[in-house]
Order: C-alpha cells, then sequence, then structure tokens
C-alpha cells in the first residue's frame, strides 16, 4: 500500500471561530487516544462529495500533549477547489469521517537556540501546536502575526493569555507591517526561523532572509499550495496503460485514485514529493503549482506533482 | 594544496570553496595556509566586504607564517585577531558566536584538524554545520577520537595511530563524528596485541 492507513472519526464538534474559521474537532468512535504528532504535523481529511473523493491537508492546532482528539481549523475559501467549502457547509458533528496519520513537514528543529514564527492569517493553526509542545519542553521562542482584523484574527485572546510578552500582534486595518528586514537582522545565534501563511508574505520573509544572509537549513516555510482550480485535461497513464479525464476542480492524482490506481502521496500540498512522477511524452505546457521541485527539473518537462499541477495541451503521458 | 580523498563514510566531512556570500556580516575564521583562502575569497568580493567582516587566524602550528599575518592585516578587515594556534582561537571564537547574528555569513578555512575545532565551536553556538562555509587548506591530520578510552589524539598523521591517552594502537576511520569534531578510532590489534602493523603516514 502506498499511502498511508487511514484513521475512522466522528466529528466531536464544530465551532465557529469567527465569520470565515470554522474549528473541526475529531475523535475515535470509541474515544481511545488518536496518534501522537509533533507540533507542526497535517493530516488529510477525506471527504465524500458527491461522487467525488477529495482528500485536503490541514495542520493539527491543538495541542501535541492531547490526543483525546485532533483540532483543524479551516478557512472558508470560496474561489478554491471546494474542499473548504464542504467542510463549513456538510460537516455537522456526529458525522463519520476518514483522516490519515499526522506527517509533519513543519517541524520545530529541536538543536534550536531560539525558535523565530512568522504567521500571517490562517497560517497560524501549526504555531498554536507548536507553541503547546514549547511550553511543555521548554525552549525561547517568539511569535509575530499577522491578521487583516481584530474581528478576522483567529485565537488571538488565547495566544496573548499563552504567549503573552512572546506574542507580536501586526494588524493590517491598523497599518501595521512586520519589519522583516529587522527582525532577520537582529537574531542571535542558533536562532531557526519558520514561516506559514499566504504566498506572497512567504516570499517576501524567504527573500529577505536570503539577501541577509541566512543558512537555509535554518529557514523553514509552509505553504500547502491549494491545489488551484483549472480548466480540465486528460493524461495517459503509462503503466496502467489507462486514460483519466481530469475535471475542472479535482486535482490529476484524484483523478488516478477516482479510476483505482493506488499513486503515492503524503502531503497532497505539493511540498513533499512522494508523488513525483516522471513525465513520458508532454505536447503541451504543465503548470506546475508545487514547492518540490528544482527550477531545471520544471523547464526540462520530465517531472510532474500530481497532487497539484496541472496540464493544458495536446497529449500528456506520464509513468504511473 | 593537497586533495582530499573522498571515502564511502557519508559523515566524512565534505570541504567546498569559500565564495563571497550575500550576508548583513561575515566571519572568517582560519589556520595556516588557510590565509591564502581568505586572500583569494577577498579577491572575489565585491568592495566594502572585508569593512564588514571580522577574521580571526590562527597561525600555526604547521605552516611556518611567511608574513601571512601581514598580508591578512593589510586586506582591512573591520575586526582582525591573531592566535597561536586553532585551539588557541577558540575562546573568541566562542565570544564572536555569542554575539553573531543569523544574518553572518561564516567561512571556515585550514588543516583537517583546524577545521574539526571550528565547525564544532560553531555547531555548539547553534548553527547548522550545512549552513557553514568551509575550504581545505593545508594539513590532513586529524583529531581522533579512541572509541575505547574516549580521549582525543590531536594532529594525527599515521594509520595506525597510537592512542594518547590509553595507548592502544587504532586503526583511524574515516567515520566522523560531527558531535565531538573527530574521526573515530578503533583498536586494530584487539585479538592479538602481540601483531603490530608499521604505521604509515597516511593523513599528512
Amino acid at each position: 500500500m502506498s499511502t498511508p492507513a487511514a484513521i475512522d472519526v466522528v466529528v466531536s464538534e464544530v465551532v465557529e471561530v469567527n465569520s470565515l474559521i470554522k474549528r473541526f474537532h475529531f475523535k475515535r468512535p470509541d474515544g481511545a487516544p488518536l496518534p501522537a504528532f509533533s507540533g507542526g504535523a497535517h493530516i488529510i481529511i477525506e471527504m465524500q462529495d458527491g461522487d467525488q473523493t477529495r482528500r485536503v491537508p490541514y495542520s493539527l492546532m491543538s495541542s501535541p500533549l492531547d490526543t483525546s482528539d485532533y483540532q483543524c481549523s479551516i478557512r472558508r475559501d470560496d474561489e478554491g477547489r471546494g474542499g473548504s467549502l464542504y467542510m463549513h457547509r456538510e460537516v455537522v458533528p456526529g458525522m463519520q469521517m476518514t483522516i490519515s496519520p499526522p506527517a509533519n513537514l513543519f517541524a520545530l528543529d529541536l538543536r534550536a537556540n531560539k525558535h523565530l514564527m512568522i504567521a500571517g492569517g490562517i497560517g497560524i493553526t501549526p504555531f498554536l501546536a507548536q507553541s503547546s509542545q514549547l511550553e511543555r519542553t521548554g525552549g525561547q521562542y517568539e511569535l509575530h502575526y499577522g491578521v487583516r482584523s481584530r474581528e478576522l484574527g483567529a485565537y488571538i485572546d488565547e495566544l496573548q493569555d499563552r504567549l503573552q510578552h512572546r506574542l507580536h500582534m501586526y494588524y493590517d486595518e491598523h497599518n501595521e507591517a512586520m519589519d522583516f528586514d529587522t527582525l532577520l537582522s537582529t537574531q542571535p545565534a542558533g536562532t531557526h526561523l519558520y514561516v506559514c501563511g499566504p504566498a506572497p508574505m512567504i516570499e517576501k520573509v524567504l527573500d529577505t532572509a536570503r539577501a541577509a544572509g541566512w543558512p537555509e537549513s535554518h529557514v523553514h516555510f509552509e505553504h500547502f499550495s491549494k491545489a488551484p482550480p483549472g480548466e480540465a485535461f486528460s493524461a495517459e497513464l503509462s503503466e496502467s496503460g489507462i486514460s483519466v479525464e481530469v475535471a475542472r476542480e479535482q486535482t490529476l492524482l484524484e483523478a488516478m485514485e477516482a479510476a483505482g490506481v493506488d499513486a503515492p502521496y503524503l502531503c497532497r500540498g505539493g511540498a513533499c514529493g512522494q508523488c513525483e512522477t516522471d513525465v513520458v511524452e508532454c505536447d503541451g505546457e504543465i503548470m506546475h503549482e508545487d514547492f518540490w521541485l528544482e527550477d531545471d527539473e520544471r523547464a526540462s518537462g520530465k517531472k510532474i506533482m500530481p497532487c497539484v499541477s496541472r496540464f493544458r495541451g495536446k497529449r500528456l503521458v506520464i509513468a504511473r | 594544496m593537497s586533495s582530499i580523498r573522498y571515502a564511502e563514510f557519508k559523515s566524512r566531512p565534505y570541504y567546498g570553496v569559500l565564495e563571497p556570500a550575500s550576508a548583513l556580516e561575515h566571519l572568517i575564521v582560519a589556520e595556516g595556509e588557510g590565509a591564502h583562502a581568505v586572500m583569494e575569497l577577498v579577491a572575489k568580493a565585491p568592495a566594502g566586504f572585508t569593512s564588514q567582516a571580522t577574521l580571526l587566524y590562527a597561525e600555526g602550528p604547521y605552516s611556518p607564517d611567511n608574513g601571512n599575518t601581514e598580508a591578512l592585516r593589510e586586506l582591512g578587515f573591520a575586526r582582525f585577531h591573531t592566535s597561536a594556534t586553532a585551539a588557541a582561537a577558540v575562546p573568541r571564537l566562542e565570544g564572536a558566536l555569542e554575539r553573531l547574528k543569523m544574518s553572518t555569513e561564516v567561512y571556515l578555512t585550514g588543516s583537517e584538524s583546524a577545521l574539526s575545532i571550528f565547525v564544532k565551536a560553531c555547531t555548539d553556538a547553534g548553527l547548522d554545520y550545512q549552513g557553514l562555509q568551509t575550504e581545505h587548506r593545508g594539513s590532513l591530520a586529524r583529531r581522533v577520537q579512541c572509541v575505547h578510552c574516549k580521549g582525543i589524539t590531536e594532529n594525527v598523521t599515521t594509520q595506525p595511530a597510537t592512542c594518547a591517552h590509553c595507548g592502544l594502537l587504532l586503526l583511524v576511520r574515516d567515520h566522523y563524528s560531527r558531535r565531538i569534531g573527530a574521526f573515530q578510532g578503533v583498536n586494530i590489534n584487539a585479538e592479538d596485541p602481540s601483531d603490530i602493523p608499521a604505521k604509515e603516514e597516511m593523513f599528512r
């Protein structure tokens, strides 16, 4: 089996955090503890949306010290492929669902002398879990959290209570912006940097860090690319000997799964590299949406990450 | 410049060539013939590089000074300190690392032994070894930890080598401990201590 074993859970609680964000709690049907995880881990939630099966990654935000349930905060994305809309509209307490075991692509580097965390918007979720973990294990850290407004910022009160002077808030509505240049030029040796939030913010932090001379191994980011919807296309699978049609709001990986092909995956967000697939033939353009391939691999047209990337053109044949 | 024989051991350190990096500040630590790597680095760097850079230079013990110290002094480093050996440079390096910001690029160069000492000081201060620039210049003499008594013998050039602490005859392996900053030495004649293989100079 190339995909992780699934866990059956019951939705134990759904909480409206604000007008855009809902928090979902998952428990085992018998109440037994769920698998242990570390701060920054995510799970993949399986959604039966009509005849379509969606599998979407979300960060675990609850404390790693408490595995009686898992909690995910999900922001409604009206422009996305529909996963968050499904969660917001269809998922109610008592519902049975299936999730993957946790996997962590955004773990704390515990060799650090200090953890510097930068969050934008819903990118706060992994830091909720990481800060809970550090409260127990000890460790110097500070969290810089930017939100659009007090109303749309999630968990500000809870973080202020828990983190106190370690929390630095920035409100767009008050024109407060993080000063990345100063922040990144004043960190002591042995600091590790973590950033999660909207793509432009991540890019800006990474660019500033690079220009200031931060070593790559001290810089960690998480941006599950939200596999964007796009035009329908078809792909031939050379090893399976079949062809699949990828609908507008489906990913190539989902289309392969719907056709019964057991393709590998882990994050479903273009970050982990598990689903990397060789391209046998490509008459057209691959729209790469991942964070995994190197620039030269993208340019070569010989690799595709089917969990997020799409194709436009006459013919695409992949080795699966 | 001697070339390193890269072995099959993954842990065996790999050294590159120092290149000027984009960073707000620069910390350079050099030993012996590493002076020439520093001169080449500065020659490649944009103007003003040395005015944002600190150089700690350990003069020996393997390379007679040959005017290196004076040549380095003339390059105009913002801060320039010398010491007799790599080990003697460590307290000042530790002090520099305490004040170091993450926006500082770190460059280390010198003999295999000196690099072991410098890299360990940096990783002890919380820097990941992958973020350090290193260039080997000069001797291939190794720091070796005896896996039996745990004592570290400096400047090992022969294979096998005698542990300076417990006296066992050690096979010096390419297996390297980054935590300790030393190659691992394992007793070569445990079954028959009277079987004493001849020493060969391997790490000149």
